[in-house]
């Protein structure tokens, strides 16, 4: 009995080391006064004023297309990069998840800076580089998540459809791809996710007058903390939340259905 | 016979450099029921493989109907497979899964409708339109495998080690329920097994194969009786195989003994391989047989007890009915017509028959 309530604090300590910040940060943003240490009553001031502002609005819609763009785009290359990996003899395989692997660990700021250094010698820093940097680093992951469904994709299934009829583009459209869906899909979201909180690459990659929602928060809270920040820092807790949910809860739900 | 559907002409097929089909040639008749018989890594599955359209033969022809198929696409070719793994696409009905190659040809949906019906009886499961994959057996999913691969009507059926997954029970009902089949469709079935015991009772012909060489090709009943080689003989059942030497016609002298048979045209003083096999062994009394010696083991089997006689430096398998206890002294008799003589293997195409029997 003393073991389990024990155990029990122990997981509830855990958990509130884990999301009292986060808490906290989210009763500041209903707090109707400008200091921290007082509680001035419930409001949603915050949040009106943090859409009517100018730099954060604009910060959000360039957030929205760079993680959007970006998500579909390294989905996309990363399944065809997943489909020919499966193809490889088991060393090229090696060999190549090494490789995609190692960007995923390395530190961000060591892709970050790197990044900066080869698109300087190119380009102008902006829209662009930025959307290039978050492809890159958001492969990875989709690799990740494809590369494990299309193993366990039957091979004689498409063969089977092929067999009865099926064109290989058909066969690959009626029986690969409802298999490997679920993994494209989580892919996506973990690349949104990726994206949408990535400061330090976003940082040193990003040209002037370029900000996404990450980068604009840490040029303004340098200046000052405003209030408005703690309301655009709990949406973004919220959307990062629910992307994640979304993209559990799908496979999930596939999995119970089977 | 009827004729020639398909042709195998001159194939050869490797893998990463290593030969897997030699200038294999062989045919299969209309409406027979052909088996490629032989160990994994013979070629029997790569050969099916090559005919089912998801390879494509380094040299040689394949032709069916007539016509040369060797460069067609799988989708394209007039037969159907079913695979060892059954293959079926888990995210659809058991009807979704018959109809799937109906609805690529664009059949009405009363005629995909009738069909799904007709071969769901065909295969003993009516009523199992709605049922998702995974409710079902290992043995009630072959049976779909086959229902979908046969409302194509195709001229065909394609068996890849079928019934490999199912349990003994299972695959004896399956058995015969594919000979039910074979005979209500009136195609031509092309099984590959490595199942000898299947392959004998279901078969018209067996291909016997071993790394990429055909053994030898004939009914069951010659398979089993008269095979030509060492390997035909060791992998269709155990065997007793020596070596001899056929001193003239109907005479060979195996373990020091001279025996006659009833094999003629070896030539005179050539080494050969002999086959006897266990339930052609007679056990008689030491003074009656041709040579002498003694029970080392006795198994009970069942149906038969299976014996280990020593006999002149050989181990001999017996099956009889007879319980005779370890230690006896026996006489071994043969009777000349059980003797079976198999040249030796010559050229390098035979070679293969040498390892691992």
């Amino acid at each position: 009995m003393v073991k389990k309530s024990l155990q029990r604090l122990y997981l509830f300590l855990i958990f509130v080391f884990l999301y009292l910040p986060i808490i906290v940060l989210i009763v500041l943003s209903f707090n109707n006064s400008r200091t921290r240490v007082v509680w001035g009553g419930f409001t949603f001031d915050w949040y009106i004023s943090c859409f009517q502002d100018e730099k954060i609005m604009s910060a959000f819609l360039t957030t929205i297309q760079i993680t959007f763009l970006s998500a579909l785009i390294s989905t996309a290359i990363g399944t065809l990069a997943a489909f020919g990996i499966s193809a490889m003899k088991k060393r090229g395989q090696t060999i190549c998840l090494g490789a995609t692997n190692i960007p995923l660990l390395n530190a961000d700021i060591v892709t970050g800076i790197s990044m900066m250094l080869l698109f300087v010698r190119f380009m102008d820093l902006g829209f662009m580089t930025v959307l290039a940097a978050h492809i890159t680093f958001s492969i990875p992951y989709v690799i990740l998540n494809v590369l494990p469904k299309l193993k366990a994709v039957n091979r004689s299934t498409y063969e089977a459809a092929l067999d009865l009829g099926a064109t290989p583009l058909y066969a690959f459209y009626r029986v690969t791809w409802p298999e490997i869906r679920p993994g494209v899909f989580s892919g996506f979201m973990m690349a949104i996710t990726m994206s949408l909180d990535d400061f330090s690459i976003t940082y040193f990659t990003k040209g002037p007058g370029v900000n996404t929602l990450s980068t604009m928060l840490y040029t303004e809270l340098r200046k000052g903390i405003k209030p408005e920040l703690y309301a655009l820092s709990t949406i973004l807790f919220f959307i990062v939340l629910i992307v994640l949910l979304l993209g559990n809860i799908r496979p999930q739900r596939k999995a119970q259905q089977l | 016979m009827s004729k020639h559907l398909i042709e195998f002409t001159d194939i050869s097929k490797s893998y990463d450099g290593s030969l897997v089909l030699d200038e294999l040639n062989l045919y299969i008749r209309e409406n027979e029921f052909l088996t490629l018989l032989g160990p994994s890594g013979c070629g029997k599955t790569t050969t099916l493989r090559l005919l089912g359209g998801f390879e494509t033969p380094d040299k040689g022809r394949i032709h069916f109907d007539g016509a040369d198929i060797t460069d067609l696409p799988a989708n394209e070719r007039k037969l159907n497979t079913v695979f060892q793994k059954y293959s079926l696409f888990p995210h659809m009905s058991i009807a979704e899964n018959i109809a799937f190659g109906l609805k690529i040809r664009k059949k009405s949906k009363s005629y995909i409708e009738d069909k799904i019906k007709y071969a769901l009886k065909l295969v003993n499961l009516d009523g199992f339109e709605r049922r998702s994959v995974d409710s079902l057996s290992g043995g009630q999913q072959q049976r779909i495998a086959i229902a979908r691969a046969i409302v194509k009507e195709p001229k065909v059926l394609l068996l890849d080690e079928p019934l490999g997954a199912l349990d003994l029970k299972l695959r004896q009902n399956m058995q015969y329920e594919l000979m039910r089949l074979k005979e209500e469709l009136g195609i031509t079935f092309v099984y590959v097994t490595h199942d000898q015991e299947e392959a004998l009772m279901m078969s018209d012909t067996i291909v016997v194969m071993n790394q990429g060489y055909i053994q030898q090709i004939g009914t069951p009943e010659m398979i089993y009786n008269e095979p030509e080689n060492a390997f035909v003989a060791d992998f269709i059942g155990h065997s007793n195989i020596l070596d001899g030497t056929m001193l003239e016609d109907r005479l060979v002298e195996i373990l020091g003994v001279r025996l006659p048979c009833v094999d003629e045209g070896f030539g005179q003083n050539r080494p050969v391989d002999v086959v006897i096999r266990p339930e052609d062994v007679e056990l008689v009394s030491p003074a009656e047989g041709c040579m002498e010696g003694t029970v080392t083991s006795l198994i009970f089997k069942g149906v038969h007890y299976e014996l280990d006689v020593m006999a002149n430096g050989y181990e001999w398998l017996v099956h009889t009915t007879k319980h005779i206890p370890e230690g006896t002294k026996v006489g071994i008799l043969v009777t000349p017509f059980n003797i079976q003589i198999m040249r030796k293997p010559e050229s390098s195409d035979e070679k293969a028959v040498e390892v691992d029997v």
